[in-house]
């Protein structure tokens, strides 16, 4: 039962990593762009919930929606005046922006809600649930879920609707798609508000489960990279899985080996991958 | 009246000169042509009108309206469509997807279900594979699909960039014939086209391009007959002429 307690944690972690890591793969496969600052929108997704939290009050649905939002306008904004820019300029520029960004984020945190430990106050999901023996917090059963859930809706959002269509086009032809009539800079602009949504939304489902610093972008924003390399780049179902595996490993080596070496063991697992499989565990070659 | 009218167009690549001075004008319902060898700039010419590329110098004009150097997004807008070269399409998506996303500017729900009726019926194979990807389709179907992609969305001009290169010369055979009932339908289409015979046969009218100028022009009859399209193009050049048309690759 305790292993079975193990497994379900774990994936109920992955799913959150999961929902942030598709995120980062929708930026990465369509604009071939790597965001280092993914991980800190996470941390500023758990801010947010905080805030209203603190601020307003409500519920996980308040906090939650947010943070989404807060973030999706937070991603627009950071593509309408820093990407769009250094998208014209050479590869070493759009490295370095995003690493800045990420750096400008976490210390402004740091400087703004001071890098002690919080948590969620007066949290609506409280207690544990029974699931047939296995005890879990509430907290974790909903976010995990919550984010199963959201993680398939961006993927249904992909692949099944016209907004997914423009997306995907302007990813594989941008020239293409603006003989369309579409524009493709409102369309990216749109990717980022979703890869940024997206990390919010799954921040403020860590907010209910988990206390954090501003340092935990780092650490969130690793993981996402090692997520994505499993699942290979650009696919958000291959993000899904990764994400549930990645949760899985951390858990079962946190629990045989030690809290301590969870980490540890997922990154030798990703040096191991990039090694032997450098397309990632599910993309083409 | 609708027409496009384009007046000594320049367009340069930074030190290169796609197109050096084109002018050119299409009137509603023809077939217009535009001849020459590969890179004599025709591409750049089409790329220019759709606003793929900004021109260095000139005027287009659609309908009385200047669009000169006006993005390619809000030229689309406005009746103009490019099927460009290679056609270009979104090969991770389905036949049915890329012909939405060729209706994109037309907002009204029936007319879409229309035009999808009217190319599926243009293209019977289209409608097979509709839930097929666009990258699975033969070299025939791609083309199928890109100009029914470029139908889509009723413009008042399409214009075709090589719609024949690397195709089986009895698939070309049917996509001109589709063309040619195109134009009967009253669709206005300027071409780019290296086979000279093939485009000739549907056009009204024809420029011919030489290092990014207009060398030569005039209505589609006149200019099958004469002596110097004849020589370059239909293989009895001379060998300077030979040369000096190889001579100006970009």
């Amino acid at each position: 039962m305790v292993i079975m307690q193990v497994i379900v944690g774990g994936l109920l972690l992955g799913a959150i990593y999961a929902l942030f890591s598709s995120g980062l793969t929708l930026i990465w496969g369509m604009m071939n762009f790597i965001n280092f600052a993914h991980g800190e929108f996470v941390m500023l997704g758990m801010y947010v919930a905080l805030l209203v939290v603190v601020g307003i009050g409500g519920g996980p649905a308040v906090f939650g929606i947010a943070a989404a939002g807060a973030l999706f306008a937070l991603g627009v904004v950071i593509y309408a005046f820093l990407i769009r820019h250094v998208l014209r300029g050479p590869m070493i520029a759009q490295i370095l922006s995003t690493f800045g960004l990420a750096l400008l984020l976490r210390y402004a945190a740091f400087w703004f809600f001071s890098a002690n430990f919080v948590s969620l106050p007066g949290n609506a999901l409280s207690g544990t649930i029974d699931l047939g023996g296995i005890f879990l917090p509430v907290a974790q059963v909903v976010a995990g879920s919550v984010a199963i859930v959201l993680t398939l809706l961006l993927q249904f959002l992909l692949t099944r609707t016209l907004i997914g269509s423009m997306l995907l086009a302007v990813a594989e032809d941008p020239d293409a798609a603006t003989l369309m009539g579409i524009r493709p800079d409102r369309i990216q602009a749109l990717a980022w508000g979703l890869s940024a949504g997206a990390a919010g939304i799954a921040g403020a489902l860590l907010a209910t489960a988990y206390p954090w610093s501003p340092s935990v972008g780092e650490t969130f924003g690793l993981i996402a990279f090692v997520v994505v390399a499993f699942g290979g780049f650009g696919s958000v179902l291959g993000s899904l899985y990764a994400g549930l595996i990645i949760g899985l490993i951390q858990a079962a080596s946190g629990f045989w080996l030690g809290v301590i070496y969870k980490d540890v063991v997922v990154y030798a697992l990703f040096v191991a991958l990039l090694w032997l499989r450098p397309q990632g565990l599910m993309g083409k070659a | 009246m609708t027409e496009l009218k384009v007046e000594h167009l320049s367009v340069s690549y930074g030190d290169l000169v796609g197109v050096a001075d084109i002018s050119l004008k299409v009137r509603a319902g023809q077939v217009v042509a535009l001849l020459g060898s590969n890179g004599s700039g025709k591409t750049t010419t089409l790329n220019a009108i759709a606003g793929l590329v900004q021109p260095s110098g000139g005027r287009v004009e659609w309908s009385g309206e200047p669009i000169t150097g006006k993005p390619a997004y809000a030229i689309v807008r406005k009746g103009l469509a490019l099927s460009p070269e290679g056609w270009r399409l979104f090969a991770g998506q389905t036949v049915e997807q890329n012909l939405r996303l060729g209706a994109i500017t037309l907002a009204d729900q029936p007319r879409r279900q229309a035009m999808f009726e009217r190319v599926y019926a243009l293209f019977p194979r289209l409608a097979e594979r509709r839930r097929q990807l666009a990258g699975t389709l033969s070299g025939g179907e791609r083309q199928m699909l890109a100009l029914g992609r470029a139908l889509m969305s009723e413009r008042k001009l399409l214009m075709l960039d090589e719609p024949s290169l690397g195709l089986a010369p009895a698939v070309v055979s049917a996509l001109y014939d589709t063309l040619a009932e195109l134009h009967r339908q009253g669709l206005t289409l300027l071409l780019a086209e290296q086979s000279i015979l093939l485009a000739l046969r549907i056009a009204d009218y024809a420029y011919v391009l030489q290092t990014g100028r207009v060398a030569l022009e005039g209505p589609a009859d006149e200019l099958e007959r004469n002596e110097q399209v004849r020589e370059i193009y239909l293989g009895v050049a001379t060998r300077e002429q030979q040369r000096r048309s190889m001579g100006t690759g970009r």
